[in-house]
């Protein structure tokens, strides 16, 4: 039998307390006094030097933004870029349809064909960027980590529907040749303890 | 005599027009500023250096952007109501000795930087500056919008309300002085700091400064206008340059009380020590209008129904006994 005690008590920490505020009064007598001592108790000057002592610390916090930008997550979910094998150069997708299959908004479309060995190719591919929710499923249900998330959040369309196909989306050949094809630290890539936490299977258990 | 005195109040004029004008677009760029550094911003940074060309593209855009009058509104009215609150504005000001006389350069002819010397002075800026309530009012009336209305209804009964306060809390200084004009108040305070009169009518100061804030619209008392309640208030409907001018109006009303809580309280254009006359109320005066900003930054604003309560219930109260002691302490 389990005891479910502990999760019936709603009171999250022991150091919750009311507080001790005083009653509003209801004589004139009690009003007044109030009053004026609201009023002889400096609290407005108290936000006087609060915003004074700000100014004089010049602490800004503005962010110029098209000049200067925030960093932003590696799990942030921007464009779509799909991704090159490093040893062939070949664009990773494999045409599984899984992205496809997944896709809340059925904005991804995925076309293959039989390639000359008999094997699948990927014929088109393109995301309707305009009804993209960016949710992450296609980059997180991608077996070979093809389509995954970049950081560019920064496009503009002059439609509500705006297509990415695939040569928009694969890294372009002269920076996957430059090596400046970035691994992905985003959904379902590698975390980078991910040695530390291979264990061998063992023969026999 | 006779034309030199014309031509030396149209220069006057002339002078006090662009100069407060133009102080209306700079303050706006310095309220940005200080409002931003106390909020930790940056405020304008944009246009031009350090975004100063601000100024200049607001200007732009107010005098080129399309002027919209409402299909329903009072034509006549809608349209002439900015005038009254930039007219008034800058009417009170006439009354208003800005500098110590002087001398112009290479010539022996005496300046004094003031357009009209009435010896009623402070009663025509008061009274002048009381009729720009008109100008809300008939603007909020005539634009056929519920949000001007009520913001309408909000001008008459806050400036109406303070209107009192003014009036009462000036009564005590110029009853230590004994004269109405202006110029005779600053010469009242001669003689260093410890002359002024906000030594001995500390209460006095601090109801006028109040009362001030809500004449003026300004941040503890900006009913008139607050945008989560009403919008914008009686400006809801105005666009351009008509709206310019209630702006211009509202900072050059700024700048009058400023000018008059120096000239009355402060000790206006008196030496202090080695800085000359007109430096120092230029000092109190920038002294005044960044508190304007500064407490625009740290204060919220206050309901309507705090504002009269504070209005009737403690300001007028206050003012009355603090023109009851001086009246005693004078006997
Ligand atoms: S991020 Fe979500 S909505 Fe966008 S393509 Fe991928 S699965 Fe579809
Ligand atoms: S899930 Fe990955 S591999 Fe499969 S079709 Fe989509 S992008 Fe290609």
């Amino acid at each position: 039998m389990i005891d479910f005690t502990q999760y019936n008590n709603r009171n999250i920490s022991d150091d919750y307390f009311y507080l001790d505020i005083e009653k509003p009064p209801v004589t004139w007598q009690g009003k007044f006094k109030r009053v004026v001592k609201r009023t002889l108790s400096g609290e407005l000057f108290v936000g006087l030097w609060i915003v004074f002592r700000e100014m004089i610390k010049f602490d800004i916090h503005t962010i110029q933004y098209p000049l200067e930008k925030l960093p932003i997550s590696p799990r942030y979910r921007a464009l779509h870029q799909i991704k090159r094998l490093v040893e062939s150069g070949n664009q990773a997708c494999i045409g599984c349809g899984l992205c496809e299959k997944i896709c809340i908004s059925n904005c991804i479309q995925i076309d293959t064909k039989y390639g000359s060995k008999g094997r699948k190719v990927v014929k088109g591919y393109s995301i309707n960027l305009g009804r993209c929710i960016y949710c992450g499923y296609c980059a997180e249900v991608c077996p070979e980590l093809a389509i995954t998330h970049g950081q560019d959040y920064e496009h503009v369309s002059e439609q509500r529907a705006h297509y990415a196909t695939l040569p928009d989306l694969v890294t372009p050949m002269d920076i996957f040749k430059a090596g400046k094809q970035k691994p992905y630290p985003g959904f379902g890539s590698l975390t980078p303890n991910a040695d530390n936490n291979v264990k061998k299977t063992p023969l026999a258990y | 005599m006779e034309s030199a005195y014309i031509i030396e109040t149209i220069v006057k004029v002339v002078i006090i027009l662009t100069v407060f004008s133009a102080l209306a677009g700079i303050t706006t760029y310095f309220e940005r500023k200080v409002l931003a550094f106390m909020q930790r911003r940056l405020g304008p940074m944009h246009v031009g250096p350090y975004g100063i060309l601000q100024v200049a593209a607001d200007g732009i855009k107010l005098f080129t952007k399309e002027d919209i009058v409402p299909q329903n509104a009072v034509k006549p009215i809608f349209k002439i109501a900015p005038v009254f609150a930039a007219a008034t504005a800058f009417i009170a000001m006439s009354g208003v000795p800005f500098l110590p006389e002087f001398t112009l350069p290479f010539t022996d002819y005496v300046v004094h930087p003031i357009v009209a010397d009435v010896n009623i002075g402070i009663l025509f800026v008061v009274g002048v500056m009381a009729v720009g309530m008109y100008a809300p009012l008939l603007g909020g009336m005539a634009s056929h919008n519920k949000w001007s209305l009520l913001g309408a209804a909000r001008t008459v009964i806050q400036m109406l309300s303070f209107e009192v306060v003014t009036g009462l809390s000036l009564i005590a200084p110029l009853m230590m002085v004994g004269s109405l004009s202006l110029i005779d108040i600053n010469n009242y305070q001669e003689g260093g700091i410890g002359h002024w009169i906000v030594w001995a009518q500390p209460v006095a100061f601090i109801l006028y400064l109040i009362s001030g804030y809500a004449e003026t619209n300004r941040t503890p008392f900006d009913l008139l206008e607050h945008e989560a309640e009403v919008v914008t208030g009686y400006a809801t409907e105005y666009s351009g340059m008509r709206w310019g001018l209630f702006a211009i109006g509202e900072y050059a009303n700024m700048f009058t009380v400023a000018f008059i809580a120096s000239l009355v309280f402060l000790g206006g254009f008196n030496p202090i020590g080695i800085i000359p006359g007109g430096l120092a109320i230029l000092l109190k005066v920038s002294f005044l209008i960044f508190l304007f900003l500064w407490v625009r930054a740290a204060w919220p604003h206050i309901r309507p129904d705090q504002l009269m309560w504070l209005c009737w219930k403690v300001l007028m109260p206050l003012a009355v006994v603090n023109i009851l002691i001086t009246g005693i302490v004078l006997i």
